[in-house]
């Protein structure tokens, strides 16, 4: 022990009071200690108490909780001892916090610059000017565009990674000892994630903060941690150095968290023998919102000249970052948008643009559904009423049959019948997200969307939800549209990929496709922003580099739209020439000027 | 049935329960009143205007001299009554014709809610002059007015609702179904717009209570001698002075009966907020 740690946890628990007003403990016998400089993850799942605790760093247990035992010691504070105005001395002073939605964490009324340099100024710290200097050094050190002009901006001018970064801002201006980031770059796409744990790293490394890293994805964390703490259920399952948790786990829950992180590589099943038509056809589509202009394009387009098919029984994974018009394709399909020009083809039949004039069989054949549970189901229904709902209105099976039929749902989801007559509060992510799947199975489609199903669950939930439609899918053959931002579940699951980019389709093949190089720009670029669960990955990646220097471009409106982004963009050829559409030699089809042999290998 | 509902009773906070004997008990007030008072309503029995608490007169006598017990007995029926038929046409016209604009897409809302922004710039009093003026003063016309008044009221809130819930994901789900307007109406939005509107429902009481007792002050509400409670409180205004009981008590009447109105609704939605239905 050459000196005594920086920060210590030890035997803490902090209990809160249920439904019934009796306390119970949410996280108990926690023990940590790190010294100054270092950075220690908390992991787990949802409920698994890793926000709790990061909270307790601060002195603060949320409304309904109290720290009921136990001491946290920051450098020579002792917060469970202090009241709160010396509580309130340290927050945002000596210990910072970095909240998981930055979007929401900006007060929209008031600029950057008023927001980021107030905790200096309500501590009395520094003179406001000194602040604001101090600032821009601070955006310049996160790499922000514009580090002079960007405090003077509001936050909806920003986009959800640079807020992320100048809440980065906020939380280092008063030179804090502590940091602590709750799940910092959950809410972002992976390609701004690591842009911005690129900027997180270096400012923290540079000023010798001590860091508490709040996350559920190991692969993050590897990129961060010196030490990692593995929760469940409030307590510690595993702590050690991170190398040593990430290589070597030694508690099964641990491996059981590895193991949801890397989706097991499905086997495509058998082709069925192709009949005439494929299920699903979507010809040249457009759509987009707003009215639609002389040139046959809404005012707001988000789908441009799209074209795809689905197999009977197949699974096309679609890909893009938010934004990039990937819920569309399914609302466009399902009729809640009509698009602005094209056809979608089911069974080889044309499908009315909008809902009106499509068949109730139409409706059946096709089911929706969607990323969040939560809003998908309807809170004044039961489990039973929602279930029961498309078998009377597809099948018109009431009563007793329909009760037994609901119960072989519940089964083939893997649900207690019991759950039968529950209203839907009660549920957790995970069965809200099965009651939501089994609502489209009641329908008997032929072609489920499913639009991030797995985005908002926890990674073991999530792969569980996965492994139960891919059993579905070996026992009823039904095809899936799996609409997703994130490549490794994609590429494990599905049978061809569409890389889908501000509305355009950049790169389209079959899977195997996707294991090899080259790629489109834009898919390497995705590819090489998944982070990898070893150290030093974020070092090596060469993802998100800055593109080569490019002359001004002209008003085309087909010119490539991942130009302004693109790293192997061309002076004189991207931005004066719509991208031809080409294939490449491993199966894949691209929207590129480049072919095989000038695409970057990575 | 009785049982259940005894049961759910008895889950109430106890705000609720108040709120439940309240209404409970001016509902009898309403049904039974009429039996119990003791005097005629018109009748003038006390020598003495704005006489206090009395053996023979309990809540004393008003400015004509007129028991006010026996008056505030019979009144009690027509306030409640009539302000809870209007405040549920008035509500249930409004949530429906909300539903209608919710699910019915821009072209039935934007002519609707422009339409229903005119009525509401109408003031409700001189509307109910004119109509007044026009018709006679009867029960039923007075029953109209005062939901025809608060229907754009009921129908601003009920809108604003139906049309953020039209928007969420379940609605969508249910429109991808194949669902027609109706069903996605009636069985997906209005259940979940229910709280809102019982509190909404509450406060159109209240409105229409003073609505109509300010009707009856001109002259122009429930016909004298006959009197509901709000006309009580307007022809015994000049023993204010004095403290009557006269003035009092039917005050008391009125706010007894629009708090517990307000609290029983306020403890179904809670308690009904825990069971998600």
């Amino acid at each position: 022990m050459s000196e005594a740690p920086h920060v210590e946890v030890k035997s803490l628990t902090v209990t809160a009071r249920n439904a019934a007003g009796e306390m119970f403990p949410i996280v108990s016998d926690i023990d940590f200690s790190l010294r100054r400089g270092e950075v220690l993850a908390l992991i787990g799942e949802s409920g698994s108490g890793k926000t709790t605790i990061a909270l307790t760093l601060l002195g603060h247990a949320r409304p309904g909780a109290t720290i009921s035992g136990g001491s946290i010691r920051v450098g020579d504070a002792e917060l469970t001892k202090l009241d709160r105005s010396a509580l309130a001395q340290l927050r945002g002073n000596r210990i910072a916090y970095i909240a998981q939605s930055a979007a929401s964490a900006f007060n929209p009324s008031r600029t950057i610059m008023d927001q980021v340099i107030e905790p200096a100024l309500i501590h009395d710290l520094m003179p406001r000017a000194q602040a604001e200097a101090k600032a821009v050094e601070l955006f310049r050190a996160l790499a922000l565009p514009f580090p002079d002009q960007i405090g003077a901006r509001y936050p909806h001018q920003l986009s959800g990674g640079q807020l992320q970064r100048l809440m980065a801002a906020m939380a280092l201006i008063t030179d804090p000892e502590l940091v602590i980031l709750d799940e910092p770059t959950t809410a972002l796409d992976v390609t701004t994630q690591i842009e911005v744990l690129r900027a997180f790293k270096a400012v923290v490394l540079e000023r010798g903060a001590t860091a508490i890293y709040v996350s559920h994805d190991l692969a993050v964390v590897a990129q961060m941690a010196d030490q990692i703490v593995v929760l469940s259920q409030g307590r510690i399952r595993e702590a050690g150095a991170a190398a040593q948790i990430l290589h070597a786990p030694a508690d099964d829950y641990t491996r059981t968290l590895m193991a949801a992180a890397h989706p097991a590589i499905r086997p495509a099943p058998e082709k069925i023998a192709l009949s005439a038509a494929p299920l699903l056809e979507i010809r040249g589509l457009t759509a987009g919102y707003g009215k639609i202009g002389k040139d046959g394009r809404p005012r707001i387009p988000v789908l441009r000249d799209i074209n795809l098919t689905i197999e009977r029984g197949a699974t096309l994974g679609v890909i893009g970052e938010s934004g990039s018009g990937k819920s569309t394709i399914a609302r466009v399909i399902a009729g809640l948008l009509p698009p602005a020009s094209g056809q979608v083809l089911l069974d080889g039949e044309v499908l009315p643009p909008g809902l009106q004039g499509r068949s109730r069989d139409q409706f059946r054949r096709v089911q929706l559904v969607f990323q969040n549970a939560d809003t998908a189901l309807n809170p004044a229904h039961s489990v039973g009423r929602i279930l029961a709902r498309p078998l009377a209105f597809y099948h018109d099976l009431k009563g007793n049959a329909a009760r037994m039929r609901v119960l072989e749902l519940l089964d083939l989801i893997r649900l207690p019948a019991t759950l039968i007559d529950r209203s839907i509060g009660g549920l957790s992510g995970g069965q809200k997200q099965r009651i939501n799947l089994a609502r489209a199975l009641a329908a008997d489609p032929q072609l489920i969307l499913c639009d991030e199903v797995t985005s908002a669950l926890d990674t073991v939930v999530g792969a569980a939800i996965l492994e139960l439609m891919a059993e579905l899918r070996r026992e009823l053959g039904i095809a899936t549209m799996f609409i997703s931002h994130d490549i490794s579940t994609v590429r494990a699951i599905c049978d061809d990929i569409l890389v889908l980019y501000s509305g355009t389709m950049v790169e389209t093949g079959p899977r195997a496709a996707f294991g090899v190089a080259p790629f489109h720009p834009y898919t390497d670029l995705l590819i090489g922003s998944v982070p990898e669960m070893r150290a030093g990955w974020l070092e090596e990646s060469h993802a998100g580099a800055a593109p080569p220097p490019i002359g001004g471009t002209g008003d085309h409106p087909d010119l490539c739209r991942f130009l302004p982004r693109c790293a192997a963009r061309v002076d004189g050829l991207c931005n004066t020439t719509p991208p031809p559409r080409r294939p490449l030699a491993k199966g894949s089809q691209i929207l590129c000027h480049h072919g095989d042999e000038s695409l970057i290998p990575s | 049935m009785i049982a259940s509902a005894f049961k759910r009773a008895k889950a109430l906070p106890l705000s609720g329960k108040v709120g439940l004997a309240l209404v409970i008990f001016w509902l009898a007030v309403a049904l039974f009143g009429p039996m119990l008072a003791p005097y005629p309503v018109g009748a003038f029995v006390a020598y003495e205007v704005f006489d206090g608490q009395s053996a023979k007169h309990w809540l004393g006598s008003d400015y004509l001299g007129r028991d006010v017990l026996s008056r505030l007995l019979s009144g009690a029926r027509y306030t409640v009554g009539l302000a809870a038929a209007a405040a549920l046409l008035a509500s249930s016209t409004g949530t429906a014709l909300a539903l209608t604009a919710a699910v019915g897409g821009t072209k039935v809302d934007e002519p609707l809610s422009r339409f229903m922004d005119m009525l509401i710039s109408i003031p409700s009093k001189i509307f109910s002059l004119v109509l007044v003026a026009a018709f006679g003063s009867s029960l039923g016309l007075l029953l109209l007015i005062a939901a025809f008044t608060y229907v754009p009221g009921n129908y601003r809130i009920a809108r604003a609702l139906a049309v953020n819930l039209a928007q969420m994901d379940y609605v969508q789900v249910a429109r991808a179904r194949g669902e027609g307007r109706f069903h996605i109406a009636i069985a997906e939005i209005l259940p979940n717009m229910i709280h809102p509107l019982l509190a909404d429902f509450g406060l159109r009481f209240v409105f229409i209570v003073l609505l109509l007792s300010g009707l009856s002050f001109l002259g122009l509400g429930v016909q004298p001698p006959d009197a509901d409670l709000g006309s009580l409180v307007r022809e015994n205004i000049s023993g204010l002075g004095e403290g009557a009981l006269a003035i009092l008590a039917p005050a008391v009447a009125i706010a007894t009966l629009t708090v517990g109105v307000n609290l029983l609704i306020d403890a179904i939605g809670f308690s009904g907020k825990g069971k998600g239905r």
